[in-house]
């Protein structure tokens, strides 16, 4: 039986190279996949404390946040690839008209 | 039975406000009609109020009118209320009466001045004030009439404001009048602490219950101290004289009423007013008799050696103001009352008398540079005569009787000294030899005007005798006409700029050749800078001009001096009349009178008597007719050394003054530098601006202005703000608009929670 507190760490590196990335990365599609491992990081530790405790709330968390990353996929491949018509990069410096 | 005496104030109010506001609409005679009815008017008010008050029940006395409340707090309260007693009532008439003469005397006086409507809405306002001042039935009212005779005094010494010296005169007054008023304040704090009033009756009423504070300095010495502080302010008694001969840059009436008959006797009419405190004081009488004693002597030598008509008159106004404070210092309040009225009468009567002097030779005030002016101006010969043997204290006339009465005081009150006396009476010489001396120098011997020989110091090489320099000078700028036509243009155009800098108004013109008067102050570097702003192209001339009115001398047939008017002889000849006479009111018992003002004031001084040793009641006649006999004819004695000494000033004066005329300037060179201490005042002015003036100059600017407020206060504000700019400076960076950088700072603050909650679960 592998302990939870092994998941954890785990859960916690990965979220940990999630961060690193988006806060790296300027390719959007990078910071994006970032944000994903993120969720997924998140998704792993649900899924341990589920089986830890034996308890299912956990589980069905982590079907709520598959559906709403999968809508969220949805929406921002869309926005990245408008971005990328109408500027031709995906370099996040690059997309800054809103900055003063 | 009501007396209205809110009237009389209130008329000189109406006619000040409506010269002030409107009068600048107004020609010259309605002014001074509106000035003249408006005072004429409170007099005749004044009069009507002795006549009614005469018939007043004596327990109404003192007659208090209140009408309206003013400042209410807690137990404290101060009313705009009137207070008539025989007291108030002499300085009433006095006030309004020379005042209506002077007025009278000023339509004729100022006829030739600008911004007459001003003048007389200053006098009236300043005859508001004095009214106020000596009708008040508290002290803080008084106050009010105090600091505005002030303002009055500043606006009418600055008169002539474009005059650099007339304008900074003005400021002398109103400052070394603050250092007074300092004083006056906080007796008055005192007063208020200790009797929570400041109404006269209330806090007479209490004093008169205290003892004699007889040794130390106990509460009512220093109230009597500090009110004397606020009396010398006032009535230009040592340390405080040193803007009253300043002042003399005033018109010349101005200097008759308010800084001569009225204003500053304000001092004198305070100490009188406040002496039941003074009575139950002993200490701070006798530094009111000896401030007295020192101004009346050290003011008098002052006036000695002055050349100038009206600061000799100005130096005997101190020094007979002086003779004042003796009187109230040695408890003859009545004599200095007594001493106010009269020299009211001839002390007004001199400066109008002066003025009227000043007036006929055109603005002549250097007695070195007249003489011989009785047959020319014979009016104002027999009215300063009659003056000038007032104030020496010839027998029968006003002067002698007032200073006759305060030198038998200063020897025979309980407050009283030999030493007093003997200053008083040396005083008495000295005002008969200066006031003769002006006598004789200004309407005996040749007229040394138009020469300007200044026969008297002539080659005595001081800078005194250096001819003033003119009011103005000419200056004439030529464009020469060999130069191009742009050049000519540059050059006028920047003519007209010097020229409207100068003249206020002219602009530019195509003259070739103009002329304008400037004043002299300017000229200084006047040349270098004409150079320079001509572009060393036009030619300049500055010419020293002949004073204004040289052109109107050479019409005058007799070259110099011509009588005045007769709107200002009649008023001088009305206090001519009451210079010689009006001192029979105080005809003394010694030669056979009653000695009316003294019983008619003795209720206001009663509360003193009954302070004083048994016994030794001043004023009044001793039980046994044998003593009182003896004691008359010890004040005869006295009467004759007084007369005496003014006869032995007489006597030097003609000697010195008329009959051997050059022995003034021998006299001079032989006392050397002496003499020049007394021509310069003792350097009293330039004393105080080394030890006072300038280290409060630089203590103000240096400490005070630089240290204290820019570096401090400014930099403690300043600094602040800059703090906040640098630390927003750094801050400011966060907010890079880079949403990376900011999901940065989002972890590391997640992060730093983490790291607490770990840290706070493994403790």
């Amino acid at each position: 039986m592998v302990p939870l507190s092994y998941y954890l760490a785990l859960s916690a590196i990965l979220f940990a190279c999630g961060v690193a990335g988006f806060l790296i990365k300027r390719n959007i599609i990078t910071i994006f996949m970032s944000i994903e491992l993120m969720l997924n990081a998140v998704n792993l530790s649900f899924v341990a404390f589920a089986a830890h405790w034996h308890h299912l709330s956990g589980q069905v968390f982590v079907f709520f946040v598959m559906v709403v990353a999968a809508a969220e996929s949805a929406v921002g491949l869309a926005i990245i690839i408008a971005v990328y018509r109408t500027r031709e990069t995906l370099n996040i410096d690059h997309v800054n008209l809103l900055k003063l | 039975m009501s007396l209205h005496l809110w009237i009389i104030p209130l008329l000189a109010l109406t006619g000040g406000a409506i010269n002030g506001l409107l009068g600048r609409r107004f020609d010259k005679k309605t002014v001074s009609t509106v000035g003249l009815a408006f005072v004429g008017a409170a007099f005749a008010m004044a009069l009507v109020t002795a006549w009614r008050f005469a018939g007043l029940p004596q327990d109404s006395i003192p007659y208090v009118e209140r009408f309206a409340p003013w400042i209410r707090a807690g137990d404290f309260s101060a009313d705009f209320a009137f207070y008539l007693d025989q007291l108030s009532l002499v300085m009433l008439l006095v006030v309004t009466g020379v005042g209506f003469l002077i007025h009278i005397y000023s339509a004729g006086y100022m006829a030739h001045e600008g911004g007459y409507y001003r003048y007389f809405a200053y006098l009236n306002l300043f005859m508001f004030f004095m009214l106020t001042l000596v009708l008040a039935n508290n002290y803080l009212l008084m106050f009010i009439g105090w600091e505005g005779v002030g303002l009055a005094s500043y606006l009418l010494i600055g008169f002539f404001f474009r005059r650099d010296s007339a304008a900074s005169a003005g400021k002398k007054a109103f400052i070394v009048n603050r250092i007074g008023d300092f004083g006056f304040l906080i007796g008055l704090f005192l007063l208020i602490r200790q009797f929570h009033s400041l109404n006269f009756d209330r806090v007479f009423r209490e004093v008169s219950t205290m003892g004699v504070e007889k040794d130390g300095i106990g509460l009512l010495t220093t109230i009597g101290l500090l009110l004397l502080v606020g009396a010398a302010g006032k009535s230009a008694q040592i340390p405080l004289y040193v803007w009253l001969p300043d002042a003399m840059e005033g018109p010349t009436p101005v200097s008759a009423l308010i800084h001569a008959a009225t204003m500053v006797t304000a001092g004198v009419y305070m100490v009188a007013r406040t002496n039941p405190i003074f009575d139950r004081a002993p200490t701070a009488l006798m530094a009111v008799a000896i401030v007295g004693c020192v101004t009346a002597l050290f003011a008098a030598t002052m006036g000695i050696a002055q050349t100038d008509i009206k600061k000799v008159l100005a130096y005997s106004t101190i020094s007979q103001l002086g003779y004042m404070f003796l009187a109230c210092g040695v408890a003859a309040f009545s004599a200095g009352i007594f001493h106010l009225m009269t020299h009211a009468f001839f002390k007004g009567l001199l400066f109008l008398a002066a003025g009227s002097v000043i007036h006929s030779l055109r603005g002549e005030q250097d007695m070195r540079r007249m003489g011989g002016l009785r047959r020319e101006i014979p009016v104002t010969f027999w009215c300063m005569t009659a003056a000038t043997f007032a104030i020496a204290g010839t027998p029968l006339f006003s002067g002698f009787f007032s200073k006759d009465q305060i030198l038998w005081k200063a020897w025979s009150s309980p407050y009283g000294s030999w030493i007093y006396w003997l200053v008083a009476v040396f005083t008495a010489f000295l005002t008969a030899f200066y006031m003769f001396r002006l006598w004789f120098l200004t309407f005996f011997g040749e007229f040394r005007g138009a020469k300007g020989t200044g026969a008297e110091h002539a080659g005595h090489g001081h800078k005194k005798d250096v001819p003033a320099l003119p009011e103005e000078i000419a200056i004439e700028v030529t464009v020469p006409d060999t130069s191009t036509e742009t050049a000519k243009n540059e050059i006028i155009r920047r003519r007209g700029l010097i020229l409207h800098l100068f003249t206020e108004g002219e602009g530019p013109t195509a003259e070739t050749t103009i002329k304008a008067q400037i004043p002299t102050k300017r000229v200084e570097g006047l040349e270098t800078w004409l150079r320079e702003q001509t572009g060393g192209r036009a030619s300049y001339t500055i010419r020293e001009a002949r004073r204004a009115y040289t052109a109107e001398t050479a019409e005058a047939p007799k070259g110099h001096a011509h009588e005045s008017p007769r709107i200002m002889l009649v008023p001088m000849i009305i206090l001519a009349v009451l210079s010689v006479a009006g001192g029979w009111i105080g005809w003394p018992q010694a030669i056979g009178g009653s000695n009316h003002l003294d019983h008619f004031l003795s209720p206001v001084f009663k509360v003193s008597a009954e302070a004083m040793p048994a016994g030794t009641t001043p004023g009044e006649p001793r039980g046994e007719a044998a003593s009182q006999h003896a004691e008359e004819n010890v004040e005869l004695l006295f009467t004759g050394i007084s007369v005496g000494a003014a006869f032995l000033g007489f006597l030097l004066a003609w000697y010195l003054y008329h009959r051997r005329r050059d022995l003034p300037e021998r006299v001079a060179v032989q006392l050397g530098g002496f003499y020049r201490t007394v021509l310069d005042k003792y350097y009293v002015d330039e004393i105080y601006a080394t030890v006072l003036v300038k280290p409060l100059i630089y203590f103000s600017t240096q400490v005070l202005w630089q240290d204290i407020d820019v570096k401090t206060i400014d930099g403690a504000v300043n600094e602040s703000a800059g703090g906040a700019r640098e630390v927003s400076d750094t801050v400011r960076h966060m907010q890079s608009g880079n949403v990376r950088s900011y999901a940065g700072w989002v972890a590391a603050g997640a992060a730093l929670v983490v790291v607490y909650m770990i840290w706070s679960g493994l403790r």
